[in-house]
């Protein structure tokens, strides 16, 4: 059974001339790693929102197709029933804490549906823990890095254990170096708790490897979906205008010119470096 | 031509933020100043145009001292786009958003309406002209700034963090419009943590740390060399990784273009025999 | 910034910061009610007093210095008017007795914005919202106030980047007469006021994003606990009010000018 499922779905902001989002349809299977890319307006971020029903409650406008997330209609409950299962990180770290200390930020979610004190207060200790940040439990939000931020964030949404965690370009504000621990923080928590991961992302080069499932979407549509390696070589996506990482360029440049690498197109440059240096090898 | 001489600065209730920097930028050069949060980069470029006035040492924008001059004088040579358009914009109409810094320098009123033609034009922005600039995309705000900056002609162009929240072939026209810019014969010093960017735009790099320059030269030496990079915590560009990896080959390490990267590895193996 | 230093807590822990701000704010209330019942000057005096133990203890001094400068203007203000309406209406004269009179009105003022001054100054925002989450002001407005506390540092940085953007598109903010100046700020104030408002949407998606709403019956990670400063606390602020109502119906108050 999916766990996420979409037909069909199209959405137009009120006001706007065009959908957002046209007839997108896909699955996702509970666990899986799913990162979504595509230019800058191509309905990305629109869909992160229809999976905890921000779309269309929180803004307006109808939502036609059918959407189904962790079993529910998120058309038919409440935000705040679908914040138990979807569990959503937005691109800006300074504007999702509200709280003047990191814990008490983390603990938001839980207190908003009622959960007792000696629970809220495990949760928060164990998706801190997990996050890397029960450290800084007692700062302010002000006083951290944007890279910190993003992982009390991560923590907030992670302390209401949901089954999915969506993430809408969460490293834009932040240096590679932060960029890259968010994503292993991300990789774990999908390899190790088991949690469905959907990733929105431009950064292709540090996320490619960890999925084995990409959707690449344009002018509110779903484009080319399946396993990256496929996706990342072909012509057509690097015209739309992804950024198609530096190692699966080089590849099919040294390709074309002779070079016997293997067929597998690599998605890193550690990859890349094993396939140049097998071709390297004196054939005995 | 900037030129900064030992310069020393702190922000009222903090630590030093800059200790000592001196740097000279030549006209028509491009300088990506890099480094981590904190380590003084857009304290430094606010030097250059006057925001900030060095505690300690001198700032020259053009052979005037920064002490003694107001920004508004200073900015009419030295034009600083900041990182978040929203922090400029509050115009009615994308016109009026253009025109803003040509009515603060005094411009005729005939001058200012070719001037704002030209900056529209220049930024493909025409169609936007009687458009609220709160109407439009991330995007097209961002070029709106560029143009209100641009349209006063400055010779040299600050960039604050220019690439944040671009998608890829945003950044690639930024890239080409940056180097159109440095044929005109402008100075252009950009701050930024995107190596990726600057190793595709090979510009003179900065590299700060902690309030001190710790490089300054081809962007492909410092850019590849993992000492300076691990200590500023700076990460390795995707193809000087890939040469990192390729040691065992004995292939040069400076290397960050990828066209540059794939005649070298197809030369190498052109001299091994027997493939 | 210089004036939003101030309001940017520094985080200073003494036996005075940690006690219950719902038992400090009785006490400050007591101290509200006992100087409204006295108009003489000696007891007001002592209500003055009794703060200076408070504002030792919690180690703020210097700050309660400076806002009692911030109040004299206004204390002399109220002493000069109640001086002037007095000599004008009683003969063009002044006694001993009217000077005494003016004083302990202004004293009075003192005293009930120096209470409250200490109180600020002795609680911690963290500390003050977890105390209206736990009273019964409705959750919305704890909320409010915390995340209003909680971006003042954000949106004082984002003032002073503004200020720099115009500046640099040659902006002169210090130039012009006051009708210039003020026209001048309108290019800060609308990048802030439209900064503010596309914040406040951000928020608003991470809280629905985060339950917002989901029960009437929220629960709190921190629980504000009564100790034994806080009891010693509650029985001074009635002890004070206990002795006050006696004195002021059964004991006779001298004036200092008749001690003299």
């Amino acid at each position: 059974m999916a766990i996420i499922e979409t037909k069909n779905l199209t959405y137009t902001y009120p006001g706007a001339s065009k959908p957002s989002i046209l007839d997108v349809s896909f699955k996702v299977e509970k666990g899986e790693f799913v990162l979504i890319t595509g230019p800058s307006g191509c309905g990305k971020t629109t869909l992160c929102r229809c999976f905890n029903g921000l779309v269309p409650h929180f803004y307006q406008g109808e939502l036609k197709g059918e959407i189904t997330v962790a079993g529910i209609d998120p058309l038919k409950h409440h935000t705040y029933e679908m914040a138990k299962h979807v569990g959503l990180v937005f691109q800006n770290p300074e504007n999702q804490l509200f709280a003047l200390s990191v814990e008490k930020d983390v603990a938001f979610g839980l207190e908003n549906v009622g959960v007792p004190r000696e629970e809220i207060r495990k949760k928060v200790d164990h998706a801190m823990n997990l996050t890397g940040i029960y450290d800084l439990r007692e700062r302010s939000p002000h006083e951290i890095s944007g890279g910190q931020q993003q992982r009390v964030a991560i923590a907030s949404v992670l302390a209401m254990e949901p089954e999915i965690i969506v993430l809408d370009e969460p490293t834009s504000f932040l240096d590679p170096l932060s960029a890259e621990k968010i994503f292993e923080v991300i990789n774990d928590l999908n390899k190790k708790q088991g949690i469905t991961v959907i990733l929105v992302e431009h950064r292709l080069d540090l996320t490619a490897k960890y999925t084995n499932h990409l959707i690449v979407m344009d002018e509110g549509k779903v484009r080319f979906e399946g396993p990256p390696r496929e996706i990342l070589s072909s012509d057509e996506t690097r015209l739309i205008g992804v950024g198609i990482p530096k190692a699966t360029l080089l590849y099919q440049m040294l390709k074309k010119d002779g070079l016997n690498l293997s067929a597998t197109t690599p998605l890193s440059s550690e990859e890349l470096a094993d396939q140049i240096l097998e071709a390297f090898k004196p054939n005995d | 031509m900037i030129e900064a001489e030992n310069v020393h600065f702190s922000y009222p209730n903090k630590v030093e933020a800059l200790k000592g920097v001196s740097i000279t930028i030549k006209d028509g050069e491009f300088v990506a100043i890099m480094g981590q949060n904190g380590a003084g980069k857009s304290t430094f470029v606010k030097h250059f145009n006057g925001l900030l006035k060095p505690i300690e040492g001198i700032v020259r924008a053009d052979g005037i001292e920064t002490t003694k001059t107001s920004v508004a004088r200073l900015a009419r040579n030295v034009g600083f786009v900041f990182q978040n358009p929203d922090h400029q914009l509050f115009s009615e109409t994308v016109e009026e958003e253009i025109s803003f810094a040509l009515k603060n320098f005094g411009f005729e009123p005939k001058v200012i309406e070719e001037r704002v033609t030209w900056a529209l034009n220049l930024l493909s922005l025409t169609q936007y002209r009687k458009t609220s600039p709160f109407l439009l995309s991330g995007g097209e705000r961002k070029r709106v700034a560029l143009a209100s900056v641009l349209a006063w002609d400055p010779k040299t162009l600050i960039l604050d963090e220019p690439t944040i929240g671009q998608d890829h072939e945003q950044k690639e026209i930024l890239r080409q419009f940056i180097l159109q810019l440095q044929s005109q014969g402008k100075t252009v010093v950009i701050v930024t943590h995107d190596v990726e960017f600057v190793a595709e735009s090979n510009p003179r790099v900065v590299l700060m740390k902690e309030g001190k320059i710790v490089a300054d030269g081809v962007g492909k030496d410092i850019l590849t060399d993992p000492a300076l990079l691990e200590m500023s915590s700076i990460v390795l560009p995707q193809i000087a990784q890939l040469f990192t990896k390729l040691s065992p080959l004995g292939l040069p390490k400076n290397i960050i273009d990828i066209y540059e990267a794939k005649e070298i590895i197809l030369k190498a193996k052109e001299r091994k025999p027997l493939q | 910034m210089s004036v939003f230093d101030g309001l940017r807590f520094r985080k200073v822990y003494s036996p005075i910061h940690n006690l219950d701000p719902r038992i400090k704010f009785v006490y400050v209330i007591s101290i509200f009610v006992v100087a409204i019942l006295f108009s003489q000057i000696i007891p007001l005096m002592l209500l003055f007093l009794l703060q200076i133990p408070f504002v030792l203890l919690a180690k703020v001094s210097r700050q309660w210095l400076r806002s009692l400068r911030g109040a004299s203007f206004l204390a002399a203000l109220i002493f000069v008017i109640n001086i002037a309406t007095t000599f004008f209406t009683s003969g063009y004269r002044i006694t001993p007795l009217n000077i005494e009179y003016a004083a302990s009105l202004t004293l009075r003022f003192v005293v009930l914005v120096e209470s409250f001054s200490v109180f600020f100054l002795t609680t911690s925002p963290d500390h003050l919202g977890l105390a209206l989450e736990e009273s019964r002001v409705p959750y919305e407005f704890a909320f409010a106030f915390t995340t209003a506390v909680r971006f003042v540092p954000v949106l004082a940085e984002e003032a002073q980047t503004i200020m720099d953007a115009q500046k640099a598109r040659g902006l002169e903010l210090e130039k012009g007469g006051l009708l210039k100046r003020i026209r001048n700020y309108v290019p800060v104030l609308i990048p802030l006021i439209v900064s503010a408002i596309r914040r406040s949407l951000e928020l608003a998606e991470a809280m629905e994003s985060r339950a917002w709403g989901a029960t009437k019956k929220r629960t709190n990670l921190y629980a504000l606990k009564l100790h034994r400063g806080d009891y010693a606390l509650l029985a001074i602020s009635v002890g004070i009010i206990a002795i006050a109502v006696y004195t002021h119906f059964f004991v006779s108050i001298p004036t200092i000018t008749s001690l003299l």
